[in-house]
């Protein structure tokens, strides 16, 4: 059993298709070691004795030829799941069972995937360190009391424990990049308007991203071909011609031309990353690519701007939850007491505070000076992107600032918070894919990882360039199963 | 015809003019929702017609009904306006139990209609009102407050289907005109298959901005904005009201507060809902769910070519190749429906005939009965049938309103109606001859009255001829009989 749950998503489907291994096994492998690993509290609400009938059903009369053929996968609680509770990580969800299912879950369970659960994350994935979460802090399996990251805390604390062969998650300003690079796996944010956003609860709308979080750069690869598809439904969907990610990968990337921008040594950064940053630079010569120093001048004004559009975005998306349709009410003697009782209980101190900047930046009178001003910004970091792709094919950065931090280390200091998506967060707003995969170990053990980040809609050189790169650096995590009880 | 009469408000020796302007909420004839596939059918069962779009569920997302881009590009191209090849959708964020997303989505800066204008038919001149913009926006839902004595119920039936707001410029000058221009502007949507206009279903309503100025006075006076008025005649009790609300206090030294005012629909007054400092910040911004919307000039220009005959063509028409007067032209116009009809009568009688009988009888008729011309009890055909008989001297006029009454009652066509009840026009001279002949044999007297001078017993005999005959005999032939043999 032990071997199911150290194999890739890769392998683990060719597996299946051999019949080597049936679904039933492989989904009560991974349920056997949920059940042994509460402690890290990934789980908000698991399905198991579901996923078991599905796993029975599939070995009975499956279709081999899916993709992801009787492959039981955990997915973040942000994703809408038909018939089982989907809360955000928020109280004001807390009992929320939609009757839907969204685009992106649709595609894996059309592909043969078996839901094992829900995920814990931050709430509203409001959050680096999977710390506001109604549900509770989730632990990270490469340390004890260490955070996993955040927002997609609980599907890297999953992934990284081999609780789930593959998982996915939502990236707004580095929710899936940041947590990969925090428990040595893999996580790709795909370009805006890759991966349908219906019936994934909104955080906010013009960055949020789906996106795979794998053990490897295939699984990626083989995640991608399954959730990237364009949707009617979603109007910021776009209808481009996606690869065929998984089969063209390839580990050539002799020629390419890397950018390796200044403005992202920043004040204060640990020495080590510094120097797996230039590891990565070496290896990436080594490999034939180019690397070629670039300039984005405006990355200063990143997180400034991104901290005003999301939580914009954010005050407007939260809105309904008001108590009036769904989700958790407070009573009051009136409909704005009603408001006030059931959004003062029913949300988070983070939730709360995004919201009220949100409110304040579209007020009128500020609007021009903080939300159009961040607009503008956003433009030019786009542009200054743009600029740099004119003579790059991908850029090398690290994903984060610094490595995992302990539980309660950062709670009192949201800027300091803030900080850990400095690198993440112009990605976004410029709607561009990047990966982060895991490159080494910090003096504490704890992974650490670099990001590349790719041109729209050109995924495929993004795996490709970390495919060659994960090749070389043969990462192992090598955890020692603490939390298993 | 006389000169319009200038409505003002008088306060001893001040006189005020009136400044009206309108914002018009159409919704746009269309079966589903603006970003949801939801029907919008009228009266059905509270919440029947919602989907998780509409009632905002966790995760949901617009998507926009290109029917009623469409639409909102046919009407501001029916009011001569500008369409916008590019606009965009923003949120105007609220909360109120009716409202599901916390937002509205509408148009704010960048509407997909700009200027334009209509053109009102005063009395005495045409007069142009301005069109500020169109823009497309989602209702809201519908909270009912009386059939639970504990509870506000909320139906979402009407949330998110698609209005057109439609915002007039300052340019009217009195409830009068406020009429005209509501009706004009109803008609025009109908012409187009826009909006059905249907006030009592709430398909038309209007936010009523009025402030009122001195004479002479060139800068505009501080308006009041009356919300939500749903029919023409509370608009105008709104306005007079409100125009001398404003004139009391302005003669006595006080000024205007901005505000938002109802109008009681009981006791006929405006009273203030919120005052400007009271005022919602919206917190406009681009909805992040929505891409611009951009119109390429081949969506256009295949929309004009959709375009049918408006009013105003018609009205020239009429004019131009009926020779009808304006006055009866714009009758026949105002309602694409009664211009149809008119249209249908003509194709095969007299014009000026069936002029007559559309704008009178049949006009009256509807009237008494409150239907509209597709209801009619007479279909056009039979109207045209009757038209003919008049003309060509089957039947006389007079008789034409009694089979006219006939055919109202029992919907049949004219000709069986005479020929049933033998209403046919006794047009034999030889037979009305007869009768003359008998008549003057039954009244020696009168005759020898008449011809020592007393013309006025000419309509005696007449009388008797007709009486003899039920009225049918043809009124020339016994005039030009009669003189023959009396003289």
């Amino acid at each position: 059993m032990s071997d199911i749950i150290n194999l890739t998503l890769s392998a683990l489907v060719n597996k299946i298709k051999k019949k080597e291994l049936s679904s039933q096994e492989i989904t009560s492998a991974y349920i056997a070691r949920a059940e042994k690993s509460k402690d890290l509290n990934t789980y908000i609400t698991t399905d198991f004795d579901n996923a078991i009938e599905k796993a029975k059903k599939f070995d009975e009369k499956g279709n081999f030829d899916y993709k992801l053929p009787g492959v039981p996968i955990a997915v973040k609680d942000l994703f809408c799941t038909n018939n089982l509770k989907t809360t955000a990580g928020s109280k004001i969800l807390s009992n929320f069972i939609p009757s839907y299912e969204s685009t992106v879950t649709q595609h894996l369970w059309d592909e043969g995937a078996i839901l094992l659960g829900k995920l814990n994350c931050d709430e509203f994935a409001m959050g680096s360190s999977n710390e506001t979460s109604f549900f509770g802090n989730v632990e990270s399996p490469v340390g004890k009391k260490v955070v996993p990251g955040g927002s997609s805390g609980g599907s890297a604390s999953a992934l990284a424990a081999k609780l789930t062969p593959t998982t996915i998650g939502t990236d707004t300003g580095g929710s899936i990049r940041q947590p990969a690079s925090f428990t040595g796996t893999v996580g790709l944010k795909p370009t805006y308007g890759s991966c349908s956003r219906y019936g994934i609860v909104a955080f906010a709308s013009s960055l949020d991203q789906a996106g795979p979080m794998t053990q490897d750069v295939s699984d990626a690869a083989l995640m991608l071909d399954v959730i990237s598809k364009y949707d009617s439904k979603d109007s910021t969907s776009v209808n481009f011609k996606r690869g065929d990610y998984f089969k063209s990968l390839s580990s050539n990337i002799k020629g390419k031309k890397i950018g390796i921008p200044k403005e992202y040594r920043v004040d204060g950064m640990p020495k080590e990353i510094e120097s797996f940053w230039q590891d990565g630079i070496t290896l990436l010569k080594k490999l034939g690519a180019k690397i070629i120093d670039i300039s984005l001048p405006h990355t200063k004004f990143a997180l400034p701007a991104y901290y005003i559009v999301a939580p914009a975005e954010a005050s407007s998306n939260l809105a309904r939850y008001d108590g009036v349709k769904y989700g958790y009410r407070s009573e009051g003697e009136n409909l704005i007491s009603m408001y006030e009782n059931t959004r003062s209980e029913g949300f988070g101190d983070e939730v709360k505070r995004r919201i009220m900047i949100g409110t304040y930046v579209l007020s009128s009178g500020y609007y021009d000076a903080y939300y159009l001003k961040a607009q503008k910004i956003r433009r030019l970091i786009k542009n200054d992107f743009d600029d740099a792709y004119k003579s790059v094919d991908a850029i090398l950065t690290p994903s984060t600032p610094n490595s995992a931090f302990k539980i309660g280390d950062k709670t009192d200091d949201p800027v300091s918070m803030y900080l850990n998506d400095i690198f993440t967060v112009p990605v976004n707003l410029s709607g561009l894919p990047a990966i982060s995969i895991p490159a080494g170990k910090d003096k504490n053990n704890y992974p650490l990882g670099l990001q590349i980040i790719g041109k729209a809609f050109e995924e495929q050189n993004l795996l490709d360039i970390s495919y060659s790169m994960e090749k070389e650096l043969s990462f192992k995590n090598n955890l020692q199963d603490w939390w298993i009880k | 015809m006389s000169k319009n009469k200038e409505y003002l408000i008088k306060r001893g020796n001040s006189e005020y003019e009136v400044i009206i302007g309108l914002e018009v909420h159409a919704q746009v004839l269309s079966k589903s929702k603006l970003f949801s596939d939801s029907p919008t059918n009228f009266g059905a069962e509270p919440n029947t017609q919602v989907s998780l779009v509409d009632a905002a569920f966790p995760g949901m997302l617009p998507v926009i009904n290109e029917f009623c881009i469409k639409q909102a590009v046919k009407t501001g191209i029916g009011l001569n306006a500008a369409i916008n090849k590019k606009s965009i959708f923003d949120r105007k964020n609220y909360f109120y139990a009716d409202l599901p997303q916390g937002y509205q989505i509408s148009q704010y800066k960048d509407p997909i209609v700009g200027e334009g204008s209509i053109l009102l038919d005063l009395p005495d001149r045409e007069k142009k009102v301005g069109i500020e913009r169109l823009h497309l926006e989602q209702d809201a839902g519908k909270s009912i407050h009386d059939i639970d004595p504990q509870n506000t119920l909320v139906d979402l039936n009407r949330s998110g289907v698609a209005l057109m707001e439609i915002v007039s410029k300052p340019d009217l000058r009195s409830p009068e005109e406020v009429n005209l221009y509501i009706k004009k502007l109803r008609s025009i949507m109908r012409y187009l298959g826009t909006c059905d206009g249907n006030m009592q279903e709430g398909s038309l309503r209007a936010d009523v901005n009025v402030s009122i100025r001195k004479t002479g006075d060139k800068k505009l006076g501080i308006r009041c904005e009356i919300k939500n008025v749903n029919s023409i005649k509370f608009m105008q009790m709104a306005i007079e009201y409100e125009a001398n609300r404003q004139a009391d206090i302005l003669e006595e030294g006080g000024s205007i507060d901005q505000e938002t005012r109802l109008f009681d629909t009981k006791k006929k007054e405006t009273r203030s809902m919120r005052s400007k400092e009271d005022a919602h910040d919206y917190r406009y911004f681009p909805d992040p769910d929505l891409l611009p919307l951009e119109l390429t000039d081949d969506f256009i220009s295949k929309i004009k070519k959709e375009i049918p005959e408006l009013p105003d063509e018609k009205k020239k028409r009429f004019v131009d190749k009926f020779k009808l007067t304006p006055y009866e032209a714009n009758i026949l116009v105002s309602d694409i429906e009664t211009s149809k009809y008119f249209e249908d009568v003509i194709k095969n009688s007299d014009i000026k005939l069936a002029t007559n009988w559309v704008t009178g009888e049949l006009f009256a008729l509807l009237n008494d009965r409150n239907l509209e011309i597709s209801q009619s009890p007479i279909s056009s055909k039979n109207l045209s049938t009757l038209i003919n008989l008049i003309k060509d001297g089957t039947i006389s006029g007079k008789i034409a309103k009694t089979v006219f009454e006939i055919m109202a009652n029992e919907s049949k066509d004219p000709k069986s109606i005479i020929d049933e009840k033998g209403l046919k026009q006794q047009s034999d001279p030889k037979e009305i001859e007869k009768i003359v002949d008998d008549v003057i044999k039954e009244n020696p007297k009168n005759v020898e009255l008449f011809k020592s001078g007393k013309d006025k017993l000419f309509g005696f005999f007449v009388g008797q001829v007709m009486k003899k005959t039920d009225g049918k005999a043809n009124p020339n032939l016994v005039n030009d009989i009669l003189k023959k043999k009396l003289n």
